[in-house]
């Protein structure tokens, strides 16, 4: 393959990759504050690049996207207060057939508003057609910009649980939540905030990645597998690990493109997830302990 | 004669050794109990016999036949029995159909019989039943058969999950704290209990706190000690054992 | 013989209901009543999947869908039938001649051979996901069947042979004892008694299945699996079984539609369906076999009628999610012990 391909696919590898860390951190966000896998985290993407689509069309982009993500986590929030909360020691089998409930009323909502018809942010900086040149590829300024953003909010966050107080009560409740509960940790908040936080980066993610790839309501679902592939492969929970499996899948796809048709590109992921949940479930970098899996 | 052989087992959890290099012997026909502080690997080694754990290291013989390493159905199938700490009746079933599982590894029928509902299942049935309710009757419960598990009084659902037990036909039974939460008069009623099953030629093995219950219808005593063997011996070598007072007394009271 | 009750009940009203639409003049109830037979197969399979064996799938769809494009694939053939091969596979009754709408006759597949390779490809997929997937529970499980579901998904998405998102039409009606399984007018209330029937036949088998020694050890694999091994219940196995019948129940279900419809598209496979199926056995009470059958009765026919318009998916979802939050041990709950004891 001569370099200038290999490239390319290098490049859309990792900022597909990229885009699936930050689903993965999403997911790995509200699962070590709640133990809940959130099956809707995919429809946060799609729903944030919708609002921005739409409030594009009056404010400045910059602020279409900021308002886009802040409605996001509105609803990231209003999920938890709305369907989360009733919830008393709920086995697992409820938490996720709700949660896929939640996901399909999110992508019906969707079509309500914004109809079947596939949408796409504007390119934050140029157009379709520009690029930039590295090493001999030729890379769309948008994906440098995803890679940009994706790399700020997973530095945003590990600042955000080392340093502030809510960040340490959130690795506190992962840890933890009773001993969390017993040192006056507010856990219920930080359940509503673990999902506000999941949205927001969610829906900055799929603003990033609508110029790209385009969007339409549908999109969430495949988008959720593939973050939850990435969140298994690192080890459920194990956000820095995220990163790096993220990027592996991202490649792998990228690069299978070369070997199979176009059209079994998604079932690259999927048969990678299918492999590591029968394999090792605790994930590459995962412990033995977490072989051991939660009761139905 | 020893029916089951513990040689050399070793079983560790993360960074805790529970058992380490555990050898003892276990008398056919006898009432043998493991006895031992909180913490000492009493019911890790009965997972570890039962199949419920895989043990990481050692042998355990039942009649000359390895278990270590087989699954937990398949050393039940062999004859090896057990109740466990917290009672674990199937919360879905009646008394007497938790009772009539205990039947299962002796009964035959399997999937496409069951499907099908083919004729010769249905003798097994009834027969299935009847035994059930025969070995709950024996035991005093038969009056709760058609109760639900959960609702039963503490000490009706140890006497039914002993039945469920019994029920597999065990050449070895293994009961983890039958006594606990027993009081007096019931404690009593459960060591006559594990005497009449003693005389049914069903080797006993418990694990027990009940310092009284063990010495009075124990043959042979095991003493674990963070998860080793500290003695072996009859009850009256045991009480007279220096080591296993200050291992339950602390040390200083030789 | 008292379990087989509840059965008579249904055959009664199957019947009861063919009458009366006909006195009602509103027969053409009668096709949806049919297909709504078909999907409460795959439900039927699931109840005893997650109410007995305690096993989550959100991949049935990916069996129905199997079953379907079997039989759709092998009953489509175009073959020569002058070959020599095919003379004698004629002889045989595996291959059978069709009309399409030219009036030309094609030489493909019989339905009836192809519905038993449906069975056996479905079965043998079951063995090989299944074998895996029971080990997993959880989250893990739920995501494992759901991603399978997703794979036939996008394989019969992507496949030119399986018509991609067209699907396949063209197929034949199924023959059976001189009636025929089909969609059309003529066929109509013969199709909805076999339909109903092949539904009696999985709730007789179902039904068996609870009542006998296994099914009893699968009672108590949920709730109680490490006492369950102790006692000697090979739970992976008896799971593993349930998992394998519940697929090829799904994938028997989609054979049939297939013929009834003519044909079969890639949505028959999407995890919407898969989320219904679940739905269902939720809101008839997840173990309660009669609750599944009367809930995916009901709500297949609604919406298959159309009542629900744009908002069919979101329905099943606020249900499921209602149902989950309100009603976790299903809508319709009856008295589980004592009732069971007898018969």
């Amino acid at each position: 393959m001569p370099l200038e391909q290999l490239l390319q696919y290098f490049f859309a590898g990792i900022t597909e990759g990229a885009i699936y860390a930050i689903i993965a951190i999403g997911f790995n966000i509200i699962y070590n504050t709640t133990g809940i896998i959130n099956f809707a985290q995919g429809e946060f993407l799609v729903l944030g690049a919708m609002i921005a689509t739409s409030l594009a069309g009056v404010l400045p982009l910059p602020l279409a996207v900021a308002g886009a993500v802040a409605a996001t986590m509105a609803v990231g929030a209003l999920v938890d207060l709305v369907f989360i909360r009733w919830l008393d020691s709920p086995s697992v089998l409820r938490l996720v057939v709700i949660t896929i409930g939640v996901s399909i009323l999110l992508r019906e909502g969707m079509l309500h508003a914004w109809d079947e018809k596939v949408r796409a942010l504007r390119h934050f900086t140029g157009s379709e057609i520009s690029s930039v040149r590295i090493l001999g590829a030729h890379i769309a300024p948008q994906a440098l910009w995803v890679l940009g953003i994706a790399g700020v909010i997973v530095a945003a966050l590990a600042l955000f649980f080392r340093y502030t107080l809510a960040g340490r009560a959130m690795r506190a409740c992962a840890a933890n939540r009773t001993a969390a509960r017993l040192c006056g940790i507010k856990t219920r908040r930080l359940v509503t905030l673990s999902f506000c936080l999941s949205a927001g980066i969610g829906a900055l993610a799929g603003c990033a990645l609508s110029p790209l790839t385009q969007t339409q309501y549908d999109m969430g679902a495949s988008l959720a597998i593939k973050g939850f592939t990435v969140a298994i492969l690192g080890g459920l929970g194990n956000s820095t690990a995220a990163v790096a499996a993220g990027l592996m899948l991202g490649l792998l796809e990228a690069f299978s493109v070369s070997l199979l048709p176009l059209a079994y590109k998604d079932a690259v992921s999927l048969t990678v997830l299918l492999a590591i949940l029968f394999v090792r479930p605790g994930g590459l970098f995962g412990r033995r302990e977490s072989q051991r899996l939660k009761e139905f | 004669m020893s029916l089951l052989q513990v040689r050399d087992l070793s079983h560790s959890f993360g960074g805790l050794q529970a058992v380490s290099e555990v050898d003892f012997d276990v008398a056919e026909g006898g009432i043998t109990a493991l006895i031992g502080p909180n913490g000492a690997g009493k019911t890790t080694l009965f997972n570890l016999i039962s199949g419920v754990l895989r043990p990481q290291a050692g042998s355990i013989r039942l009649d000359g036949r390895e278990l270590a390493g087989l699954p937990a159905h398949r050393i039940a199938a062999l004859g090896v029995c057990r109740t466990f700490q917290t009672t674990a009746l199937f919360p879905r079933l009646s008394a007497l159909e938790n009772v009539m599982v205990g039947r299962h590894a002796r009964t035959r029928a399997g999937y496409l019989a069951g499907l099908l509902n083919l004729p010769w299942t249905w003798a097994e049935e009834r027969a299935i039943r009847r035994r059930a309710l025969s070995i709950m009757e024996e035991l005093g419960v038969a009056d709760c058969a058609g109760e639900a598990a959960a609702s039963l009084s503490f000490r009706q659902q140890r006497l039914v999950e002993i039945a469920r037990a019994l029920a597999a036909e065990p050449t070895v039974l293994l009961l983890d704290e039958p006594a606990a939460g027993l009081n007096l008069h019931e404690t009593e009623e459960l060591g006559s209990l594990i005497r009449r099953i003693r005389d049914q030629e069903i080797t006993v093995l418990l694990v027990e706190h009940d310092m009284s219950l063990v010495m009075d219808i124990c043959d042979r005593i095991v003493v674990l000690s963070y998860g080793r063997k500290v003695a072996e011996g009859t009850p009256a070598e045991i009480q007279g054992n220096p080591e296993v007072i200050s291992i339950y007394l602390g040390g200083n009271h030789v | 013989m008292r379990r087989y009750l509840p059965l008579a009940v249904v055959g009664l009203a199957v019947v009861g209901l063919q009458l009366a639409l006909q006195a009602a003049g509103t027969v053409y109830y009668l096709t949806q009543l049919t297909m709504a037979a078909f999907y409460c197969l795959v439900s039927i399979g699931l109840c005893l999947l997650m109410g007995y064996a305690g096993q989550l799938s959100l991949g049935q769809a990916g069996f129905f869908a199997i079953g379907g494009y079997v039989s759709a694939v092998l009953t489509t053939l175009k073959l020569d039938a002058a070959e020599p091969a095919a003379r004698l596979l004629s002889s045989l009754g595996i291959l059978a001649e069709r009309r399409d709408a030219y009036e030309n006759f094609l030489l493909g597949v019989s339905p009836w051979a192809a519905l038993l390779a449906a069975v056996l490809v479905t079965g043998l997929v079951a063995l090989l996901v299944g074998l895996p997937v029971i080990r997993l529970k959880g989250h893990y499980l739920a995501m494992a069947t759901l991603g399978f579901g997703l794979i036939v998904f996008r394989v019969v998405l992507g496949t030119r042979l399986l018509g991609q998102a067209d699907g396949i039409g063209g197929v034949p009606p199924l023959p059976l004892l001189g009636l025929q399984v089909s969609g059309g007018r003529a066929h109509r209330v013969e199709s909805y008694y076999v339909a109903w029937a092949l539904v009696l036949a999985a709730l007789f088998l179902a039904v068996n299945l609870i009542h006998s020694r296994v099914g009893r050890a699968l009672r108590s694999i949920h709730g109680g699996e490490e006492a369950a091994g102790a006692l000697g219940v090979d739970t992976a196995r008896y799971k593993l079984a349930t998992f394998i019948t519940g697929a090829v129940l799904a994938g028997v279900a989609g054979a049939f539609l297939t013929h009834y419809n003519g044909g079969i598209g890639p949505s028959e496979a999407s995890s919407m369906k898969s989320v219904r199926y679940v739905a269902i056995v939720a809101v008839g009470g997840m173990d309660n076999l009669w609750g599944t059958l009367l809930a995916g009765a009901l709500l297949n026919f609604i919406s298959l009628r159309g009542y629900l318009g744009s908002y069919d998916d979101a329905f099943f979802a606020v249900i499921l999610i209602a149902v989950m939050l309100f009603f976790p041990d299903g809508l319709l709950r009856r008295a589980r012990v004592g009732r069971r004891e007898g018969g």
